[in-house]
Formats: C-alpha cells, sequence, structure tokens
C-alpha cells in the first residue's frame, strides 16, 4: 500500500469508529449535543470523501477542489463585509476575474506570477476600480474589506494546491502527502483543542474573542497535535524532530487565524460565517485555521526542504 | 409545449438563483404548509420575488403567485413569458385611470382558485437608505375581503447587493428568506397597516449594515 492509502485508510477507520460511537451515545443519552455531533461527524465523512477524490484524482481535481473552496469562502466573506452598492464591480471582478485567474496559474504552475498577483496586482486593482464611482464615504474600510476577502479566501486558499508544484530532491512524485499532512494537523488540531477543552477546560483563552476556546484545550490539543505530527514524518520529506516541529507551526498558526478569523466575525455580528456545512457553520468556520497555517508552510518547506531559499 | 418550455424555465430560474445567492429560507415563525397564504416582503430588487419563490418547497412553490406590476411585466415578449407563464404573476395595473380590474378583486380570485400570493406593500422598489418604505393600503383591503388567508410577513436580506440598480452583473452574495408568525387581523386599517409593517421589520437581521 502507499502511504496516501494508509492515511486515507486510517481515515476511514477513524471515521467509522467515530460514527460507531456517537451512535451509541445518541441511544444512550441522546441530547441535542449529541445530536450536534452526529451532523459534525456527517459532514466530516462528506470533506473526507471529497478530499479522497481530488487526492486520487490528480492536480486538476485538487486545484478545481480549493477554487470551489475558494468561490465559497469569498461568498461568506463578502456577504458580511462593508460594501456598498459603489462596490459592485470590484467585487465582481474579485470574483470573476481574480478569482479564476488565480486558480489558472495555480494549475499552470507559473509561480513567480500567482505568488504575487493578488498581493501586488489585485491589491492595486481593486481601490482603483472603486475609487472611479467617486463614493468616499468609508473608502478605506470598503476596499480593505474586498481586499481581505481576496486575501484569505483566494490567495491563503490558493497555498494548498500549489504544493503540488514543489521540487523536493528525493520526495518526486509524493507531494500530495505534504497537502495530507497539512490538513490532517490543522483539523485534528482543531478537534483535539475542542475535545481537551471540553474534557478539561477550566480557564478561557480569550474570553472576548471566542468563548469555547480554553487554556487546557491549547495546550492539550496543540501538543497532541505536534506529537501526532511528529509520529507521521513518515509521510513526509522531514525527520521526526522536523515532522514535529512543522506540525506545532500548523497547530500555533492555525490556532492564532482561528482567533484573527473570530474576531472579524465578532466585529460584524454574526456567530458563523454560513450554514453550507451542517453542524460547522459556513466554508470559513473549516478554512479559518487552514488559511494561516498554509503559506507559513508552504514557503518554511519551500525555504529550507527546495535547495534555492 | 409553452408549459412544458415554462415549467424548464422556472427550474431553471431557480437553481440559477441558488447558484448565485444559495438561497435558504428560514422558517422562523410558520412551516410550510398546504393552505393558502399571503406572503409580505420587503422590496429591494426585481429578483425578490424570485428569491422568496425559490425559498418556498417547490410542492408549494406551484401554487404560489407574486403579484406584479402589469405595466412592467407585460412591456415584451419575453418578460410576458416569464411573467406570466413560467412564475404565473397576477398582473395588476398601477394607474387607476387606466385600469378596468380592480387588484383586490385580481388578487381575492386567484386565491380563490386555490393559490397563495406574494405581495410588496411598499408598492414600488425600496432605492432609499432608510430599510422599509410605508406599506399600501392593498394587503389591508385583501385581508378584509378574504379574513381566511393566513397573512405571512417575509424578510428578504442582501439580494439588493447582488445586483444594484443599474448593474449587469450578479455577485455572489448569501441571500436569506426569513419568514415570521402570521399576522393577526385587525379592523383598524392604520393599526393593521403598522403591525404589519413592524412585523415585517422585526425580521431583518441586525447584521450586514450598508
Amino acid at each position: 500500500m502507499t502511504e496516501l492509502q494508509i492515511l486515507f485508510t486510517g481515515l476511514l477507520v477513524l471515521l467509522l469508529a467515530a460514527t460507531i460511537v456517537a451512535q451509541v451515545m445518541d441511544e444512550r443519552h441522546p441530547s441535542p449535543a449529541v445530536d450536534n455531533l452526529v451532523v459534525r461527524i456527517n459532514a466530516w465523512w462528506v470533506m473526507v470523501l471529497a478530499l479522497a477524490l481530488a487526492f486520487f484524482m490528480g492536480r486538476t481535481a485538487m486545484v478545481l477542489l480549493f477554487t470551489v473552496a475558494s468561490f465559497n469562502a469569498m461568498r461568506e466573506f463578502v456577504t458580511i463585509a462593508a460594501t456598498r452598492r459603489e462596490d459592485h464591480l470590484a467585487v465582481a471582478a474579485a470574483f470573476f476575474l481574480v478569482l479564476p485567474l488565480q486558480y489558472v496559474m495555480v494549475w499552470m504552475d507559473w509561480y513567480g506570477m500567482f505568488s504575487i498577483f493578488i498581493p501586488v496586482y489585485a491589491f492595486l486593482l481593486m481601490p482603483i476600480v472603486a475609487v472611479l464611482k467617486g463614493e468616499t464615504e468609508n473608502f478605506l474600510v470598503r476596499v480593505a474589506s474586498v481586499q481581505w476577502a481576496l486575501m484569505i479566501a483566494v490567495y491563503c486558499v490558493s497555498y494548498v494546491p500549489v504544493f503540488l508544484s514543489l521540487d523536493i530532491p528525493g520526495f518526486e512524485g509524493k507531494n500530495r502527502l505534504l497537502i495530507a499532512f497539512l490538513i490532517l494537523i490543522v483539523q485534528l488540531s482543531d478537534v483535539l483543542q475542542y475535545v481537551w477543552g471540553k474534557a478539561f477546560g477550566r480557564h478561557k483563552i480569550a474570553p472576548r474573542l471566542s468563548a469555547g476556546k480554553t487554556v487546557e484545550g491549547f495546550f492539550g490539543g496543540i501538543l497532541s497535535a505536534t506529537l501526532i505530527g511528529a509520529a507521521m514524518f513518515w509521510i513526509t520529506p522531514f525527520t521526526p524532530w522536523q515532522a514535529g516541529l512543522m506540525a506545532l507551526g500548523i497547530s500555533l498558526m492555525g490556532f492564532l487565524g482561528g482567533l484573527v478569523m473570530s474576531a472579524i466575525k465578532r466585529d460584524r455580528g454574526v456567530k458563523d460565517w454560513g450554514d453550507t456545512i451542517a453542524g460547522h457553520g459556513g466554508f470559513l468556520d473549516r478554512l479559518d485555521s487552514l488559511v494561516f497555517a498554509a503559506p507559513l508552510f508552504f514557503h518554511l518547506t519551500r525555504f529550507f526542504w527546495m535547495g534555492h531559499p | 409545449m409553452r408549459r412544458l418550455l415554462a415549467h424548464i424555465m422556472a427550474g431553471a430560474i431557480v437553481i440559477f438563483a441558488r447558484t448565485i445567492t444559495a438561497v435558504r429560507g428560514v422558517w422562523k415563525g410558520v412551516a410550510p404548509a398546504p393552505v393558502r397564504r399571503v406572503y409580505f416582503a420587503n422590496h429591494t430588487s426585481n429578483g425578490d420575488f424570485i428569491l422568496l419563490w425559490a425559498a418556498i418547497p417547490p410542492q408549494y412553490r406551484r401554487h404560489t403567485r407574486p403579484v406584479a406590476a402589469a405595466d412592467y411585466w407585460l412591456k415584451n415578449k419575453w418578460r410576458a413569458f416569464i411573467g406570466r407563464d413560467v412564475v404565473r404573476g397576477v398582473l395588476i395595473d398601477r394607474n387607476p385611470e387606466t385600469r378596468t380590474l380592480d387588484p383586490v378583486t385580481q388578487m381575492a380570485e386567484a386565491t380563490d382558485a386555490g393559490a397563495s400570493l406574494i405581495i410588496f406593500p411598499e408598492g414600488l422598489r425600496n432605492m432609499t437608505d432608510a430599510p422599509l418604505l410605508p406599506f399600501k393600503t392593498g394587503l389591508y383591503h385583501l385581508a378584509t375581503a378574504r379574513p381566511e388567508l393566513e397573512l405571512v410577513p417575509v424578510w428578504i436580506e442582501n439580494l439588493n447587493r447582488v445586483m444594484p440598480k443599474g448593474e449587469i452583473i450578479p455577485v455572489p452574495i448569501l441571500c436569506t428568506v426569513t419568514f415570521g408568525a402570521p399576522l393577526e387581523y385587525d379592523a383598524d386599517k392604520e393599526r393593521f397597516l403598522q403591525a404589519a409593517y413592524d412585523a415585517v421589520l422585526a425580521l431583518k437581521p441586525d447584521t450586514g449594515d450598508q
């Protein structure tokens, strides 16, 4: 079996176990909390199956999957953003010009362009399109909202399929495993922080930002995700130590990304980004940690392992 | 043939609306049910009734007809096909001088034939910064003529951002359609209209300010 097959088999076993446990809990002590758990696990099945399809079908499928994810994420972001009708053209350009172009360049493997397209060209284009309408009220906030939507929902998310373009000596043809490692650690870290927090959580770590996050959940979740990362070194080009450190970085960025995104939600007065994924909220509720972890993990890997910093 | 085309077109419109807006019906004060209703909603965009229509489950959607302006929907063949055949609108003449049919009678007769109605009591699209314009009296007269109808307040959120007036490209922004608890009839016209107005406004989510 290849590493990828072992990984997905492991995930299926894990999900199957979770499903059975949740069913048993539902029969013994039915409660809204258990109902929510069942709904969440069912959504995980869908997400894992979608990922499995993209992983085994190859590059184009992977790029398409994250194009769809970006589209949904940006729709959620723009929905709560403070735009006015004068920003219509800028928003339309973000959805129908910038987003597709970014993913076409990712698909073409044009590193020199996709790595600067949004931070440079789209960054400058958005205020230009908006300013032509002549509306100055809240101009900075409005333009920044659209720029943030592109950076968060498109640029950062598009880093995930970009791993397929890395050229790591001795790791040829296995780049998909880096994406698997990243997503596995980010999501496990989220789940483990939640589980540790539920089991031992006493002290809130950021009461103004997120009522659910606790100090105990933070240390328990980050530490166990780091250990799991180290134990998964065999699917990466890293040694166990390096894999552990990478997992630590991924988990920390994921945690901090979750805080930033929840500050934005608080500011705009919403609880979830959407309700497309039953039990989880919107796409951004599931992607928030990945958004912050993916670019860092990519550039660390590129810097240290590709041989030409 | 025309009916089949209209049927396909109706499906296509709903799928299009869903793809762009991911519209979601929030049945807050009432559930979808096989009863005759008057859905009355805020009005900011020509697409409002399509969105409201798409939020209603298909088995009830077929019997739900929007009340709309004849001068707009009969302007050309294409609009007439959409307005009359696809969404089966109850088309009323807005001009009291030229009209031959009384709008309230038209609406009452449509409900007698088993239809539910969608109406926008503001009378025209709200282009102002105010969330809701004062209501016209049609809703009151219809409720007086047919007291058995269930009067359901509805708030349509965000459609004005999907395609503001004068724009041709719709942008994908999430929309919700919130259905409130049915309104009690009140013989006092002013009080009734105020209660109807308040009921619609109360459903507006307090986020997504412009």
